[in-house]
C-alpha cells in the first residue's frame, strides 16, 4: 500500500511547490496585515461614509468564500479592467483581502484596548491624525495582538491549497498532478497532508510559546509598576 | 491515602464521647451531635488553612463562627457541604463519615453516590448568592425539589411559594434574578436552600457582599428561621450583634484553630483569650 | 445586451440546494463533534480528555482542502470508499467540529464555579448540574461564536467543488463555460448568493441569542 520508493521520487517535485506555498503564505499574510490595518483605521474614520463603506466591505468579504473571491479576481477582473494578474499575484491578493478582514478585527481589539487618554494626550500635543496613529496608537495596539496575528499566519498557510483552483502550482496541485500521472494517489496526498500537519503544528507550538512569554512579560511589567 | 481513611474510620468506631472538647455545660440537653468534626485539617498545597478542628454541632443548635479573615471559617463550612475535601481528620454527619465509606468491609474514600446521600442533610447559602441566572425565582427554588426529591410540579411549587413567602418574596415568583436587589437575591437563595429541608445549614458570610442598607432584611429573615428551631445552623459571620442575638454558642477561630468557644454573653462580654479581646476591639 | 439571468436560475437553484444540503449535514456532524470533544476536554477521565484534545489539535492543524482530498481520493486505497457528499460532509464536519469544540469548552468553563457549587449544595447530580445549570448558561455564550463558525462552514462548503460535487460554486463554473462573456456577472451573482445565505445564518444566530438570553 505505502511505497516508500515512490514517495521518495515525489520529493523533488514537492520541494519547489513547498516554496510556492510558503511564499504565498508569507506574501498573503503581509497583505492581510496591510489590508487589516487599512480596514481597521477606515472603520474608525471620522467620516461616516468611510466608516460605513469599510465595515460593509469587511462584512461582505467575510461572508463569502475565498475560493469564489479568487475566481472573481482571476477570471473577472481581466474582463472588467485592463489589468491581468498572474495566478500567484491574484492568489496572494485574494488571501490578503480575505484575511485582511479578519485581521482588521484583531487590530480593532488592539486599538480599542489603547486608553482614551492616549488620544486626548495626542490632541493636546497637537499631533496630526497621521502622526497620532503611527507614533502613539499603533505602537501600543499591535504588540499585544501579535500572537493572534501569528494564528492567522497558520490559517493562511492552511488556506493556500484553495489557490490551486486558479492554477497556482502549490503543494496540493502538485500532488494532484503527480497522482494523475502515475495513478497512485495514496502517497502524494498523504505526504502533502502530513506536511501541512507538521508545519502548522510546529508553528502553533511556537506561537503558544510566544504567547506565554508575552503574557509573562506583561505581568512582569505590571509587577514592576507596583 | 487509605491508611489515612482507615485511621479516620476507626477513630469513629471507637465513638469516644469523653475525648471531645465540648464541656457539658454547653451541650444542649439530650440528643447526639448531628455533625462532628474530629481533628479536621485542610491544606491548600503547602498552605495549612485548618490545623486540627474538633467541633460538635447538636440538632437545632445555632452556632456562630467568628474570626478574622483567612482563619479558615469558610473552609470549614465548605468541607461540610462537600465542596472541599479535608486533608486529614473525619467529619461525621449523623454518626456516618462524610468523606469515607465502607466497601467490602473496608474503609475507602467516599464516592459520588455516598456524597450525594450525605449531602441531602446539609444546605448552604453563599456569600455571592449563586442564584441560577437563567431561571426565574420560582424555578430557582423548585429545581432541586423536583430533580432531587422527585416532587411533582404542583408539590414543589406549593413548597417553594411557602418558602418564598417566609422570606417575603412571594410577589417575585416569575422574575429573573438579574432584576432583584442583592438583599432579595440572598433571600431567594435562602428559600432555595431551605426548601430542601436540610438538618444543618451553612450560612457563609451571607451579608458580606451586600450594600449596608440591605443587610438588615437578610439578617431578619435568618433570625425568623432560627426561631423556628428544628434546623441546626452554622453561621459564618462578621455581624457581631447578629451572632450575639441568634447563636446558642459562639466559636472564635483564628489561624486555623478554634481559640475560644462559649455562650454569646461570655464570648462578647467576657472574652478570655487575648486574641479574642483584640478581635472584638475592632467591632466596638 | 442584457445578462440572461433567467437562464441561469435553474442551475444556480440546484447548486444552492446542494450547498445548503452539504452545509446542514456537516453542521450536524460538526455540532455533535463539538459537543463531544468540547465536553470531553473537560472530562474527569484523563483518557477522554486526551482523545478530545488530540482530535481538536489534529484537525485544527489540518488544512481542510487537503483533508477533503485525502478523504475522497486517498481513503479508497484503505478500502474506505465514500460518496462525494459523504466525503465532503465528513471532512468539513471534522474540521469545523474541532473549532466548535473549543467554543464549547471555553463557554462551559466560563460559567462561574459558584454555579457548580450551588448545584452541589442543592444536591443535584453531576448530570443534572450540567444539563440544568451549566449548559443553559454556556449556551448563551456559545451562540454568537457558533454563528460565526457556521458562516465559516458555509464558506468551506465551496471546497466540494474540487471533488466535483455539483454545489453552487460548481454550477457557477459550469455556467461560466456556457456564458463565458458574462463571467463577471456570474461570479458577482455567486458572491451575492453566498452573502445572502451568510446573512440568514447571522440573523438566525442573533434571534437565537436574544431568545436564549431573556434572563440577562
Amino acid at each position: 500500500m505505502w511505497d516508500s520508493e515512490y514517495a521518495a521520487q515525489l520529493l523533488p517535485a514537492f520541494l519547489p511547490a513547498f516554496a510556492v506555498t510558503i511564499g504565498a503564505t508569507i506574501t498573503g499574510f503581509m497583505l492581510a496585515v496591510l489590508f487589516g490595518l487599512l480596514f481597521a483605521i477606515a472603520g474608525r474614520s471620522a467620516a461616516a461614509p468611510v466608516r460605513w463603506a469599510s465595515r460593509s466591505v469587511v462584512e461582505f468579504i467575510r461572508s463569502t468564500p475565498l475560493l469564489v473571491q479568487a475566481f472573481f479576481l482571476y477570471y473577472s477582473v481581466p474582463m472588467l479592467t485592463p489589468v491581468a494578474m498572474p495566478a500567484f499575484a491574484t492568489g496572494v491578493l485574494a488571501l490578503g483581502l480575505h484575511y485582511g478582514t479578519y485581521m482588521s478585527e484583531v487590530f480593532r481589539s488592539g486599538i480599542d484596548a489603547v486608553p482614551r487618554g492616549q488620544w486626548e494626550a495626542s490632541t493636546a500635543l497637537h499631533l496630526s491624525k497621521r502622526k497620532t496613529w503611527i507614533s502613539v496608537i499603533l505602537p501600543q495596539a499591535i504588540p499585544p495582538v501579535i500572537p493572534v496575528m501569528g494564528n492567522y499566519l497558520i490559517v493562511i498557510f492552511k488556506e493556500t491549497p484553495t489557490l490551486m483552483a486558479i492554477t497556482l502550482v502549490e503543494l496540493l496541485l502538485t500532488a494532484k498532478t503527480e497522482a494523475s500521472a502515475t495513478y497512485r494517489v495514496f502517497e502524494p496526498y498523504t505526504i502533502v497532508g502530513l506536511l501541512f500537519l507538521a508545519v502548522s503544528l510546529i508553528f502553533s507550538l511556537g506561537i503558544r510559546r510566544l504567547e506565554k512569554k508575552w503574557s509573562f512579560g506583561r505581568e512582569n511589567e505590571k509587577g514592576g509598576l507596583r | 491515602m487509605i491508611t489515612q481513611i482507615e485511621k479516620q474510620w476507626y477513630d469513629e468506631s471507637a465513638e469516644n464521647e469523653a475525648g471531645h472538647a465540648l464541656s457539658p455545660s454547653l451541650r444542649p440537653a439530650g440528643g447526639k451531635p448531628i455533625v462532628r468534626f474530629r481533628s479536621v485539617r485542610k491544606s491548600f498545597g503547602e498552605l495549612p488553612v485548618l490545623k486540627g478542628i474538633d467541633l460538635d454541632i447538636y440538632p437545632g443548635e445555632k452556632i456562630a463562627l467568628i474570626g478574622p479573615s483567612g482563619s479558615g471559617k469558610t473552609t470549614l463550612g465548605r468541607m461540610l457541604m462537600t465542596l472541599e475535601e479535608p486533608t486529614a481528620g473525619t467529619i461525621l454527619i449523623d454518626g456516618e463519615p462524610l468523606w469515607a465509606m465502607e466497601k467490602n468491609g473496608k474503609p475507602v474514600r467516599a464516592n459520588e453516590k455516598h456524597l450525594q446521600k450525605m449531602r441531602g442533610k446539609v444546605g448552604m447559602v453563599f456569600q455571592h448568592f449563586h442564584l441560577f441566572p437563567h431561571m426565574s425565582v420560582l424555578k430557582n427554588v423548585t429545581l432541586a425539589p423536583r430533580s432531587v426529591l422527585k416532587l411533582s410540579k404542583e408539590e414543589a411549587e406549593e413548597l417553594a411559594v411557602a418558602m418564598l413567602r417566609k422570606v417575603g418574596l412571594e410577589d417575585k415568583l416569575h422574575v429573573y434574578p438579574s432584576q432583584l436587589s442583592g438583599g432579595q437575591k440572598q433571600r431567594v437563595a435562602i428559600a432555595r436552600a431551605l426548601v430542601m429541608q436540610p438538618k444543618i445549614m451553612v450560612f457563609d458570610e451571607v451579608t458580606s457582599a451586600l450594600d449596608p442598607e440591605l443587610v438588615g432584611e437578610v439578617l431578619s429573615v435568618i433570625k425568623e428561621i432560627a426561631k423556628e428551631g428544628q434546623m441546626a445552623m452554622l453561621l459564618i459571620t462578621h455581624e457581631m450583634e447578629f451572632a450575639r442575638e441568634v447563636a446558642d454558642r459562639v466559636i472564635f477561630g483564628a489561624e486555623g484553630l478554634i481559640v475560644e468557644e462559649g455562650k454569646p454573653e461570655q464570648i462578647f462580654t467576657n472574652p478570655r483569650s487575648e486574641r479574642l479581646q483584640a478581635f472584638l476591639q475592632r467591632f466596638l | 445586451m442584457n445578462a440572461p439571468w433567467l437562464d441561469w436560475l435553474p442551475m444556480l437553484l440546484d447548486g444552492t440546494l446542494i450547498t445548503i444540503q452539504v452545509a446542514l449535514l456537516s453542521a450536524v456532524v460538526s455540532i455533535v463533534l463539538s459537543a463531544l470533544a468540547g465536553l470531553g476536554s473537560l472530562s474527569r477521565y484523563a483518557v477522554v480528555r486526551l482523545i478530545s484534545r488530540a482530535y481538536v489539535e489534529l484537525f485544527r492543524a489540518c488544512s481542510l482542502l487537503v483533508l477533503l482530498f485525502w478523504v475522497y481520493f486517498a481513503l479508497p486505497f484503505l478500502q474506505i470508499e465514500l460518496s462525494k457528499l459523504m466525503a465532503g460532509v465528513l471532512a468539513i464536519g471534522l474540521n469545523i467540529g474541532a473549532y466548535g469544540a473549543e467554543i464549547v469548552r471555553s463557554s462551559v468553563s466560563a460559567v462561574s464555579g459558584g454555579q457548580r457549587e450551588a448545584g452541589i449544595a442543592l444536591n443535584l447530580s453531576g448530570t443534572q448540574r450540567m444539563l440544568r445549570v451549566i449548559l443553559p448558561q454556556a449556551a448563551v455564550r456559545m451562540v454568537p461564536p457558533f454563528g460565526n463558525l457556521m458562516i465559516e462552514l458555509l464558506k468551506s462548503t465551496s471546497l466540494v467543488y474540487f471533488i466535483t460535487l455539483s454545489d453552487l460554486t460548481y454550477e457557477a463554473m459550469v455556467l461560466r463555460n456556457n456564458y463565458y462573456v458574462w463571467t463577471p456577472y456570474i461570479f458577482g451573482l455567486l458572491l451575492l448568493i453566498y452573502f445572502l445565505i451568510s446573512s440568514c445564518i447571522s440573523l438566525v444566530s442573533r434571534l437565537l441569542e436574544r431568545r436564549l438570553a431573556v434572563w440577562r
